[in-house]
C-alpha cells in the first residue's frame, strides 16, 4: 500500500499540471463581478460640454468597452463591437484608455464607430479604478449597476456567442 | 576555482540587473515621503505587489505603464498616512488577491499555504517506513547469513 503513494502523488501532479495548461494565466478573475461598478464621471469625445456620469446608467443594461487607438487587439475585436452596435439592443460605451483625441477620433473614423458615446480616460484612473490591466477588456453591467461579466483580451465570436449574448438577453428580459 | 568565477559573474550580473531596474522607475520624479518609515513602507509594498501586465514581475521591477500608475497611487496613499491593510484592499478589490505575492490566509488559500506541510508530512511518514522496513531486512538477511556462515564453518 505505502509503495503506492509515490505513484499517487505522482499522479496528481500530473492532473493538477494537465488542469493549469487548459487555464490562461493572463485570465485573472475580476473582483468586480456581481458587485456593484465603479462610479466615474467623465467628459466625453467629442467634447460636448456635459460629463458622461455612469449613475446616469441605472436601469439599463449596458456594455463598457475599454479601448485605445495605440492598441493592437483592439482592431480585432472592433467588427464585432461594430457588428452589435447594430443590432442596437443595449447601449455600448467606449472607455478611450490612456489615448489622445485626436488619435481616438481618427481610429474611430477609420473603423467605424460602434459607441454610443466615447468616455475621455486619458489619465487611465478610471480604468485604474474598474481593474483594468490589458487592453480591450469589455463589462457587461446589468440594471440594477452591477458588473456581471468581464472580458479579458479582444472579444471574440465564441465568447460572444457562448456568454455575451446569453447573458444579455437574461439581463433585457429582467424587470428593471 | 573556475566555479568561483562564475559565482562571482553570477552575482555581479544580479547586481548590475537589479541596479538596471531601480534605475528604470528612478525616471519618474524624485518620490517624497514624510520620514523614513513611509519610504520603507513603499519599497517594501512595491516589492509584494503583482504587475498585472507582466505577470511574473513585482510593482518595482515592472517597467509596464500600469505598474507606474500603481506605484503612483500607492505613494499617494502612503503619503497620505494610509496603512498597508488599507492600500491592500485597495488593491484586492481590482484585481483580486492575485496581485498579492503575499496571499491572505483565508478558506481558498488554505491548500496554498498548508498543501506543501502536508506533502512534507506525508513524505516523511513514507521515509520514516521505509527506513524501518530497509533495516527488519537487513537484520533477517543478516541473521540468515550468520546462520549459513556457522553452517559453512561446521559449528
Amino acid at each position: 500500500m505505502v509503495k503506492l503513494i509515490p505513484l499517487v502523488l505522482f499522479l496528481a501532479l500530473v492532473g493538477f499540471l494537465a488542469k493549469g495548461l487548459t487555464l490562461d494565466p493572463r485570465e485573472v478573475p475580476s473582483p468586480l463581478i456581481d458587485k456593484p461598478a465603479p462610479e466615474f464621471r467623465l467628459p466625453t469625445l467629442p467634447a460636448t460640454g456635459t460629463d458622461f456620469k455612469s449613475a446616469d446608467m441605472q436601469g439599463q443594461v449596458w456594455i463598457l468597452n475599454v479601448w485605445a487607438s495605440w492598441c493592437r487587439a483592439c482592431v480585432t475585436e472592433h467588427p464585432l463591437l461594430v457588428d452589435m452596435a447594430a443590432e442596437q439592443r443595449l447601449p455600448i460605451m467606449g472607455l478611450n484608455y490612456k489615448d489622445t483625441p485626436e488619435a481616438a477620433m481618427a481610429w474611430l473614423g477609420q473603423l467605424g464607430n460602434p459607441y454610443n458615446r466615447i468616455l475621455d480616460d486619458r489619465e487611465g484612473r478610471v480604468g485604474l479604478d474598474w481593474g483594468v490591466y490589458g487592453v480591450p477588456e469589455t463589462f457587461v453591467i446589468d440594471r440594477s449597476g452591477q458588473v456581471r461579466y468581464k472580458h479579458i483580451g479582444p472579444l471574440n465570436e465564441t465568447a460572444i456567442e457562448n456568454i455575451v449574448e446569453p447573458l444579455i438577453e437574461e439581463l433585457l428580459a429582467a424587470p428593471s | 576555482m573556475n566555479t568561483l568565477l562564475r559565482l562571482c559573474s553570477i552575482v555581479v550580473a544580479t547586481a548590475l540587473l537589479t541596479g538596471g531596474s531601480s534605475r528604470l522607475h528612478s525616471a519618474e520624479s524624485v518620490l517624497s515621503f514624510q520620514n523614513p518609515k513611509q519610504e520603507a513602507l513603499y519599497n517594501q509594498l512595491i516589492q509584494e505587489y503583482r504587475c498585472l501586465k507582466c505577470q511574473n514581475q513585482n510593482l518595482a521591477d515592472s517597467a509596464a505603464d500600469l505598474a507606474g500608475d500603481l506605484r503612483r497611487e500607492i505613494h499617494m496613499r502612503i503619503v497620505e498616512g494610509k496603512s498597508r491593510d488599507e492600500i491592500d484592499s485597495y488593491l484586492v478589490a481590482r484585481y483580486g488577491d492575485f496581485v498579492l505575492y503575499r496571499p491572505p490566509f483565508k478558506a481558498t488559500t488554505y491548500l496554498l499555504w498548508i498543501g506543501p506541510f502536508v506533502l512534507l508530512a506525508v513524505a516523511l511518514v513514507y521515509a520514516v517506513r521505509l527506513g524501518r522496513r530497509g533495516k527488519h531486512a537487513v537484520a533477517e538477511a543478516g541473521a540468515g547469513q550468520l546462520d549459513e556462515a556457522r553452517r559453512l564453518l561446521g559449528k
